[in-house]
């Protein structure tokens, strides 16, 4: 009973704190450029406008289409529900970080499928590069888990979490900074951030994920936008409790998981300051510059491998 | 009568999978006819290893058969060979003598050059056929001369033809002889099996073969190269020398990430899946060497893990690679072309062949929850546990593999991707496309419950792994590497990676009802309203506007071009008045094979350069040859 409540929690705080987190992203980098910006909850009365409209679908389409949206956030859901966010035990407490990567990519597969569906040049743009980008970002992914998992003894999520705050040097470890240098591009490639892709920009010609998703409308594209966030959300949660775990709880009693929350809130608003401040800072890459970030993250991941290695 | 063939086949797989499977749990029988094939008389022993392969073709060749009956029941043609096929493939496991395994071995090649000269006795692309098969008897029979070199190497030594015997007196050897043997064997079995380098045939072969042979042969007939090499490596030439298992590792952390960077740029849908095997005997080759290399490193509860993986994914990629080709030819059957940029759209016109090919793509393209991401999921659980053997070369080496196990996973989402998006979505590109028609009853079956395998396999995991894991336990003996736990958890090797495949199944069917219901309940579902495609104010829409599937690998020719080296050839034909009036441009921009370029091509020169030189003894003149007879004669009385 416990872990169904838990469940519940849990894909209630990712459900309600993605579209705020990514309100919260937004507000954060207007002001730093001297904007006013929008409302950190803005994302919700967008999410309600879109709720409200009728979609338009077009006749070319099947019903992977129509489908997509609701898998892409069925993936998502269940991914928030494998990572540890309040507890070191998520819902799903044998989930691992492979797991994980391959509940995003079956997102990405679908929603690559359903850019193609329309036919229009547009979306099997975006659905090739998406693909692309995805497909380059796992080896990263792979060897920095690698690292990871070699010093943790486990590839479960909560394990790591639990290893690294029983042993806090760990987190100072160079193999560790290295792997989270690592995991931290693969998740601006993954999540469509700035250097690889703008969220902001609508120009067809640049933008990789909206260009894929250019069809959609109405409730498909609040389910897509609304799984999207998430995906920042599940992302960014990651890489604070695998490699920062303080102030994660093991337990799962009621304070503790206040406690938790917290936390994770405190962590979340740094990654989301840094994250604003990086976005502010650089612009984008040319399209096929995006590979040799993408090979600069593997060599990190490597070097993280090696350094474990070399350290033991 | 074609149908009545494969009915038949039907049933001897139906047995022969219920026979393998006894194997696997324990039964044990051998059989012995000393008048029936000379030198050491017909010999056939089950075990554990055979039972699985047993089972494997066996359980690959039902659904297939009863396809066939759909696909080419009314020709006579090729049904014959196709059951001489299936019986061969099912000798090779049982095979317990060199006279047999040659046999058996032979057969099996011999049966499906034939059927892969389908097309060009059908007068359907004659040359392509025909090529194909040439390179397919080629490279198939200087596999066999490696292995027959390697046989008699051990039956001089051992002074037996029987397999057991070898395994008796294995250890007595010394580590060069048992090398030298091994990569003898381990050449012709990698050939069969279509480790790159000595992939160049598959390719070309299986695409030539009809669609339900092409399912048998990427399914099931390049996975008894494996069993050849699990044999060799594990029972004739044991204990496993370290470098065999590091060998094998390289060789399919190589196959996986060549295969899937051919499959991705291809746009014949059957050469597509037909390179993707390429990429999957890769991972299975990876998980054996990882196998060999934990065994040699003596940590037997990592080297069963990975051995289990390995015979996982064997089973699984039989059960998403002869859906997908039999897919692919009901694609072929009802457009009349496997080429992809004149598909698309498919989806309305075979619902149901979509439906399949969707769900062998998902598996293929290891994604949860189907079975290809349980077993790439398990290989990595046993490669990353590597850091128990305590040697940085081999540390090395595992680290590779995970690299490029990880970076063929990734790829083959975007291959499958395009497989499936450009074949059956969008608009029909050509006329034959927009005409296609449904295929046959018994295809669909066939189909259909193929696709159900594919989700028992995965859903089972529970129950299929450990049952792998005890097969491969008689040929390492060592602790079980899988515990079940609540809610059918795998947990490998203590606490180092847990799974539950029903539990992700079902939080995800939840998952995706949830926004469903969700939006019921608020009442937020207007109905859609149906309109063109948007695309910048265009008066109408063609398939000319889609992407192509050359364009959706453009991305990854344009990374790896130093792996695909394409050549640009831009063509312009200018009105004769005018060179501002273009009549036509060409632009081609192939891919090349690098393999083919730097070893097949100066190998080939080679080859002919010594041919025409030794060509000088042929002069056509009947007394010179008399003369040789002559010489030969007084020769071996000098040395007898």
């Amino acid at each position: 009973m416990d872990v169904v409540l838990l469940a519940v929690l849990q894909a209630a705080v990712v459900a309600l704190g993605a579209p705020l987190m990514v309100g919260t992203l937004r507000t954060l980098k207007a002001r730093l450029v001297g904007h006013r910006g929008p409302v950190p909850w803005q994302p919700f009365l967008d999410l309600r406008k879109l709720l409200a409209k009728t979609p338009v679908v077009s006749d070319t389409t099947s019903w992977i289409f129509r489908a997509t949206p609701y898998v892409l956030a069925g993936a998502m859901l269940v991914a928030a529900l494998a990572t540890p966010l309040l507890t070191s035990r998520p819902p799903l407490a044998f989930a691992g970080i492979i797991l994980l990567m391959s509940l995003f990519l079956l997102g990405t597969f679908f929603l690559a499928l359903a850019g193609l569906d329309a036919g229009s040049a547009f979306g099997g743009m975006g659905s090739s590069r998406e693909v692309a980008v995805a497909a380059l970002a796992e080896p990263t992914v792979m060897l920095a888990v690698f690292a990871l998992a070699l010093r943790a003894n486990t590839t479960n999520l909560g394990g790591i979490v639990e290893r690294v705050s029983a042993e806090p040097q760990l987190a100072i470890n160079p193999a560790h900074l290295l792997a989270f240098v690592a995991f931290f591009i693969v998740m601006l490639a993954e999540t469509g951030r700035l250097p690889v892709d703008n969220p902001a920009t609508h120009l067809e010609l640049t933008m990789i994920h909206e260009a894929m998703v250019l069809e959609y409308s109405g409730r498909h594209l609040a389910l897509v936008e609304w799984a999207s966030a998430m995906k920042l959300l599940v992302f960014l949660s990651l890489l604070a409790n695998l490699f920062f775990p303080w102030g994660v709880p093991a337990g799962i009693t009621p304070l503790a998981m206040l406690g938790g929350l917290l936390a994770l809130g405190a962590k979340l608003v740094v990654l989301a300051g840094a994250l604003a401040l990086l976005e502010t800072a650089i612009a984008k890459l040319r399209l096929f510059r995006v590979p040799e970030l993408l090979a600069g993250s593997f060599a990190l991941g490597v070097l993280s491998v090696s350094a474990v290695f070399l350290l033991r | 009568m074609g149908a009545l063939v494969y009915a038949l086949t039907a049933l001897l797989g139906a047995g022969a999978a219920a026979a393998g499977v006894a194997g696997m749990l324990g039964a044990r029988w051998a059989l012995r006819i000393d008048w029936l094939v000379p030198l050491g008389g017909l010999e056939l022993q089950m075990d554990a290893l055979a039972g699985l392969f047993v089972a494997l073709v066996g359980a690959g060749a039902v659904p297939v058969s009863l396809y066939a009956i759909g696909y080419a029941g009314r020709e006579r043609r090729g049904a014959l060979a196709y059951a001489v096929f299936v019986a061969a493939m099912l000798v090779v496991p049982l095979a317990a003598n060199v006279m047999t395994f040659v046999l058996a071995w032979e057969l099996m090649s011999l049966a499906s050059y034939v059927l892969v000269l389908d097309g060009a006795r059908a007068g359907r692309e004659a040359a392509a056929s025909a090529y194909a098969g040439w390179v397919y008897a080629l490279m198939t029979h200087a596999g066999l001369a490696c292995l027959l070199a390697g046989m008699l190497l051990l039956t001089a030594w051992t002074g037996s033809p029987r397999f057991a015997d070898w395994t008796a007196a294995a250890p007595t050897f010394g580590v060069g002889a048992r090398s030298l043997v091994w990569a003898l064997l381990a050449l012709g079995f990698a050939a069969k099996a279509g480790g790159v380098p000595l992939h160049v045939w598959l390719p070309l072969a299986h695409p030539a073969a009809p669609s339900h042979v092409s399912a048998l042969m990427s399914g099931v007939m390049i996975k008894l190269g494996v069993y050849g090499l699990l044999r060799a490596s594990l029972a004739w030439l044991a204990p496993a020398v370290p470098w065999w298992g590091a060998a094998l590792l390289l060789v399919g952390a190589v196959s996986a990430v060549v295969g899937v960077l051919y499959a991705i740029v291809d746009r014949d849908l059957k050469r597509l899946l037909a390179f993707s095997s390429i990429d999957n005997v890769g991972i299975v080759l990876v998980g054996t060497g990882a196998a060999l290399t934990f065994a040699a490193a003596d940590l037997p509860g990592l080297a069963l893990l990975a051995l289990a993986a390995a015979f996982y994914h064997i089973v699984n990629h039989a059960a998403f690679k002869s859906l997908l080709f039999m897919a692919a030819g009901s694609v072929l059957h009802g457009a009349g072309t496997r080429d992809m940029e004149a598909l698309g759209g498919l989806i309305k016109r075979q619902p149901w062949t979509a439906a399949c090919f969707l769900v062998g793509a998902v598996a293929i393209a290891g994604l949860p929850p189907l079975n290809g991401f349980v077993s790439e999921w398990l290989t990595f659980q046993a490669l990353l546990q590597n850091v128990l053997i305590p040697q940085p070369a081999s540390n090395l080496v595992f680290a590779l593999g995970i690299a490029g196990l990880a970076l063929a996973a990734g790829l083959a989402v975007a291959c499958f991707v395009k497989a499936f998006g450009i074949t059956f979505l969008a608009l029909p590109r050509s006329e034959t496309a927009a005409s296609a028609h449904e295929a046959p009853v018994i295809m669909r079956v066939a189909m259909v419950a193929t696709a159900a395998a594919c989700a028992a396999l995965a859903l089972g995991a529970s129950w299929v792994v450990p049952a792998l894991a005890a097969v491969a336990a008689t040929l390492i003996p060592g602790p079980p590497p899988v515990t079940v736990g609540a809610w059918r958890t795998l947990e490998v090797s203590g606490d180092f990676a847990t799974l539950s495949v029903p539990a992700v199944a079902l939080a995800l069917g939840a998952g995706i009802l949830l926004p469903f219901v969700a939006l019921v309940a608020l009442r937020a579902r207007p109905r859609p309203r149906r309109y063109e495609t948007w695309s910048c104010g265009r008066l109408l829409q063609t398939a000319r506007m889609e992407y192509t599937a050359i364009a959706f690998a453009d991305p990854f020719t344009r990374v790896f071009d130093f792996f695909y080296r394409p050549v640009k050839r831009l063509d312009i034909d200018m009105h004769p008045e005018s060179r501002f009036f273009v009549r036509r441009i060409r632009y081609e921009n192939p891919t090349r094979f690098i393999v083919d370029d730097w070893l097949y091509a100066p190998l080939g020169r080679a080859l002919r350069a010594v041919a025409r030189r030794t060509a000088i003894v042929q002069s056509g003149s009947p007394n010179l040859y008399v003369a040789y007879v002559l010489a030969a004669l007084l020769v071996l009385l000098l040395v007898a």
